[in-house]
C-alpha cells in the first residue's frame, strides 16, 4: 500500500500515465503504430513521426517552463516570435527575393541572426515583465499581436522560398543519419538546459523567484534579472524553433509559421504537471507533456480525424487532464470518500 | 476644492481620458488628411460602429471578465461557432430564424456555464480553461461543417439589412439627392447592451460584487460575498454576450465558415486594455472598451482610405498602442504605490 502511494505521489506519475494511455489507445486501434521501417537508410513510422514533430514543441516547452516557473505567467508570443525569427533568417539568407536557389550569406550567419532576433524579442518581453512589472500575458500580447505583422513586413507579404538542399537538413535528415535532425536539436537543448539548471544554482533561483519574488530579493537574489533571463531564454528557444520550422518547409509563411504553437507549448507545461502559478517546475515533465500532445495529434490523424476537427478532441483531453490534476478536484474526491466511510 | 478635484481624477480615470483624447486626435487627424476623400462625412463615423457592432458587445463581456481578474480567450472561436450554427440551422436544417437565434444564445450560455464552473469551482486557471474552450469551439465549427455556408433566410436577411436612418447630418451626393446617414439595427442592439452592462456594473449589487471579487478575492470572501457564484455568473453572462456578439457579427457577414473571427479574442482584450481595464482585475469601464474598439476601427479606416498600406499595419499599430497603454498603466501603478 505504502509503495503504491509512493509511486502515485511521484511528480511525473500523472504525466507519464497520460502518455501511456494515449499510446495504449494506439496499440488497440492501430496495431502497426509501433512498427518502425527503414527506407533509404532513414527510419520511418508513427513513433518516429511523433518524436520528430514534437521537437519544436519540446524546445518551446523548455523555454515556457522556465518562464512559467519564474513569473507565474505565460509567454503567448512564442509562435509569433518563431515566425519573425524564421522570416528574418530567410530574408538574410536570400537577400529578400521570394524564391532563391543559392545562399547570399553563409548559412551559419542566418542561424545566428534568427537566434539573435528570438533572444531580442524575448528580452523585450522580459523587460516589460521583470522591469515594468506588467502581467506576463499582457506584456507578451504585444508581440503576439505585432509579431506576425512584423514577419509579414519582412517578407513583404509573400511566402519566401529557399530552394537549397543543405537548408532542408535542419528540419529533415542529414545524410547517413537515420534519425531526423530536429530530434537531435531538441535533445541538445533539453540536455544543456538541464545541466545548466542542475549544475548551477540557477534552477533553484528560478523556483525561489517564482514562489516569492520579494522574499527572494530580500535574501539577495536579483529577482528582476532572473525573470528577465528566463524570458530572454524563452525567446532564444522560439528562435531555435523558428529555424527548424522554416527548414522543414524550406520557406516562410508569416501567417502560418508556428501558428497556435504557443498554445501547445503552454499545454505541454501544464500537462507535465507544472503549476501555471509558478514556482517548482520539472523540465522533464514538460518534455513528456510535449510528446503527449504530439502523440495525441498523431493518434487522431491516424484515426482519420480531419485537421479542422482535431481541436475538439484535444480540448476534451486537456480539460480532463487538467481537472484531474486540480487540487479542488482531489479535495472533492476525498470528501466523497469520507462521506462513504461515515 | 482643488484637492477634491485632484482626488477625483485618479489613475484609472486618467487612462480613460487619454483613450478618449487619443481617439479624438486620431479622428481629427483623419479628417484633415483625408478631407477630400469624404472622411469628414458622418457616415464614415457610423461605419466604425457598423463594422464593429459584434466586437463592441464582445469587448463589453470581456471587460467584465477581466474585472473579475479572469480572462476569456475562447470568444473568437465561440463567435465562429455561433455563426456556423446559425447558418447550418437555417440553411441545412430549415429551422426558422427566431428559434435558431434562441438556440445559439442558449448554446452560448451553456458554454459560459461550463467554463465558469471549471474556473470557479475546480479553480483551474481561466487561461487554460478558455484555451481549451477556444480549441473546442473552433473544432466544433469544423464538425458542423467544413464548407462555408451563406445565409439566405429571409427573416435573417431582413434583420441584417434593416437600416435605421438618422434624422440629421444628411449629405447631398453627386446626383443631388439628399442621403441620410444610417446605422444597421445591430449597432443599436450593441449600444443597448453596452449601456445595460454599464448600469449593471455601476449600480447593481451584482455589479459591485464583480469589482470586489476582482479587487481582492480574499477580502470579498471575508466580506461575505459568494465569490464562486459571482464568478460563474460572470462567465455565464459573458457566454451569453459572446453568442449575442456572434449574432451581430453574423448579421454583418451573413455566412458561417471555420476560419471566421480568428484573433477576435485578442482584439477584444486589446480594446479593453486600451480602454483602461487592468488585467489584474478590479478596475475597468465598458465605455473605455468601446473607445478601444473605435480606435481599432479608426486605424482600419485609415488604412482603407490610404489605399496603399497593407492590412498588417493594423496589427502593428494596435500592438504599438497596446505597448503604450500597458507601459502607461504600469507607470501609473508604480506612482500610486509610491504615494502610499
Amino acid at each position: 500500500m505504502n509503495k503504491i502511494k509512493k509511486i502515485t505521489s511521484y511528480r511525473l506519475f500523472l504525466p507519464l500515465i497520460c502518455l501511456a494511455i494515449v499510446l495504449l489507445i494506439n496499440v488497440i486501434k492501430t496495431p502497426a503504430f509501433f512498427s518502425v521501417t527503414v527506407n533509404n537508410g532513414v527510419l520511418y513510422g508513427y513513433i518516429i513521426d511523433i518524436i520528430n514533430r514534437s521537437s519544436e514543441l519540446i524546445i518551446l516547452a523548455v523555454g515556457m517552463t522556465l518562464v512559467v516557473a519564474s513569473s507565474g505567467g505565460t509567454d503567448i508570443s512564442v509562435g509569433a516570435v518563431s515566425a519573425v525569427a524564421g522570416a528574418v533568417s530567410i530574408y538574410v539568407l536570400g537577400g529578400g527575393e521570394p524564391s532563391v536557389d543559392a545562399y547570399q550569406v553563409p548559412y551559419i550567419v542566418s542561424i545566428l541572426v534568427a537566434l539573435a532576433v528570438g533572444t531580442l524579442c524575448g528580452m523585450w518581453n522580459g523587460f516589460l515583465v521583470a522591469k515594468m512589472k506588467i502581467q506576463p500575458m499582457v506584456a507578451t500580447l504585444i508581440l503576439f499581436t505585432a509579431g506576425r505583422g512584423i514577419a509579414q513586413l519582412v517578407c513583404k507579404g509573400q511566402i519566401l522560398y529557399m530552394r537549397v538542399d543543405q537548408f532542408k537538413q535542419l528540419g529533415g535528415f542529414i545524410k547517413g543519419v537515420p534519425l531526423p535532425t530536429p530530434v537531435f536539436v531538441a535533445i541538445i537543448v533539453v540536455v544543456i538546459t538541464y545541466i545548466i539548471l542542475k549544475k548551477t544554482a540557477l534552477g533553484l533561483y528560478i523556483e525561489s523567484v517564482g514562489i516569492n519574488p520579494k522574499a527572494s530579493r530580500l535574501v539577495g537574489l536579483n529577482s528582476t534579472f532572473i525573470m528577465f533571463l528566463t524570458y530572454a531564454f524563452c525567446g532564444l528557444c522560439a528562435g531555435i524553433a523558428g529555424t527548424i520550422i522554416t527548414s522543414r518547409v524550406y520557406s516562410i509563411d508569416a501567417n502560418n509559421a508556428g501558428l497556435n504553437l504557443e498554445l501547445d507549448a503552454i499545454l505541454a507545461v501544464a500537462l507535465g504537471g507544472n503549476s501555471l502559478g509558478g514556482g517548482k517546475f520539472s523540465l522533464l515533465g514538460s518534455v513528456i507533456g510535449a510528446v503527449t500532445i504530439q502523440a495525441l495529434t498523431t493518434t487522431l490523424y491516424a484515426m482519420k480525424v480531419s485537421a479542422d476537427q482535431l481541436p475538439v478532441y484535444k480540448a476534451i483531453v486537456v480539460i480532463i487532464i487538467v481537472a484531474l490534476q486540480s487540487p479542488e478536484f482531489k479535495k472533492m474526491i476525498k470528501n466523497l470518500k469520507r462521506k462513504q466511510v461515515a | 476644492m482643488f484637492k477634491n478635484k485632484r482626488e477625483k481624477i485618479d489613475g484609472n480615470t486618467f487612462l480613460l481620458v487619454i483613450t478618449i483624447v487619443l481617439f479624438c486626435i486620431m479622428y481629427l487627424a483623419g479628417m484633415i488628411v483625408f478631407k477630400d476623400r469624404g472622411f469628414i462625412k458622418l457616415q464614415v463615423f457610423l461605419n466604425l460602429f457598423i463594422s464593429n457592432a459584434g466586437l463592441i458587445v464582445i469587448a463589453t463581456g470581456m471587460t467584465m471578465v477581466l474585472i473579475t481578474g479572469g480572462i476569456d480567450i475562447s470568444v473568437g472561436s465561440v463567435v465562429a461557432m455561433t455563426c456556423m450554427l446559425l447558418a447550418w440551422m437555417m440553411e441545412n436544417k430549415g429551422i426558422g430564424a427566431i428559434p435558431a437565434l434562441i438556440t445559439v444564445l442558449v448554446v452560448g450560455v451553456i458554454f459560459g456555464f461550463a467554463q465558469g464552473w471549471l474556473i470557479s469551482y475546480l479553480k483551474i486557471q481561466p487561461f487554460i480553461v478558455t484555451l481549451a474552450g477556444m480549441f473546442f469551439a473552433r473544432g466544433m465549427t469544423a464538425i458542423i461543417s467544413t464548407d462555408m455556408i451563406s445565409i439566405k433566410n429571409e427573416t435573417f436577411l431582413a434583420l441584417a439589412n434593416a437600416k435605421v436612418y438618422l434624422p440629421f447630418g444628411g449629405t447631398v451626393n453627386k446626383k443631388g439627392v439628399l442621403v441620410q446617414p444610417y446605422v444597421y439595427i445591430s449597432v443599436i442592439l450593441a449600444l443597448i447592451v453596452l449601456v445595460l452592462i454599464f448600469i449593471m456594473l455601476k449600480y447593481t449589487k451584482f455589479g459591485r460584487a464583480i469589482y470586489a471579487v476582482g479587487g481582492n478575492e480574499q477580502s470579498a470572501l471575508l466580506m461575505g460575498l459568494n465569490v464562486k457564484k459571482t464568478k460563474i455568473l460572470v462567465y455565464v453572462l459573458n457566454g451569453f454576450l459572446t453568442a449575442f456578439g456572434g449574432i451581430l457579427f453574423c448579421l454583418n457577414t451573413c455566412a458561417g465558415f471555420v476560419e471566421q473571427a480568428k484573433g477576435f479574442e485578442m482584439e477584444a482584450i486589446a480594446a479593453a486594455v486600451i480602454g483602461g481595464t487592468l488585467l489584474t482585475g478590479g478596475v475597468g469601464n465598458v465605455f473605455g472598451s468601446l473607445f478601444g474598439v473605435l480606435i481599432k476601427g479608426t486605424i482600419e479606416t485609415f488604412i482603407t482610405f490610404q489605399g496603399t498600406l497593407s492590412s498588417w499595419w493594423t496589427k502593428i499599430t494596435i500592438a504599438v498602442l497596446l505597448a503604450f497603454f500597458i507601459i502607461l498603466q504600469s507607470i501609473l501603478a508604480k506612482a500610486k504605490e509610491k504615494n502610499k
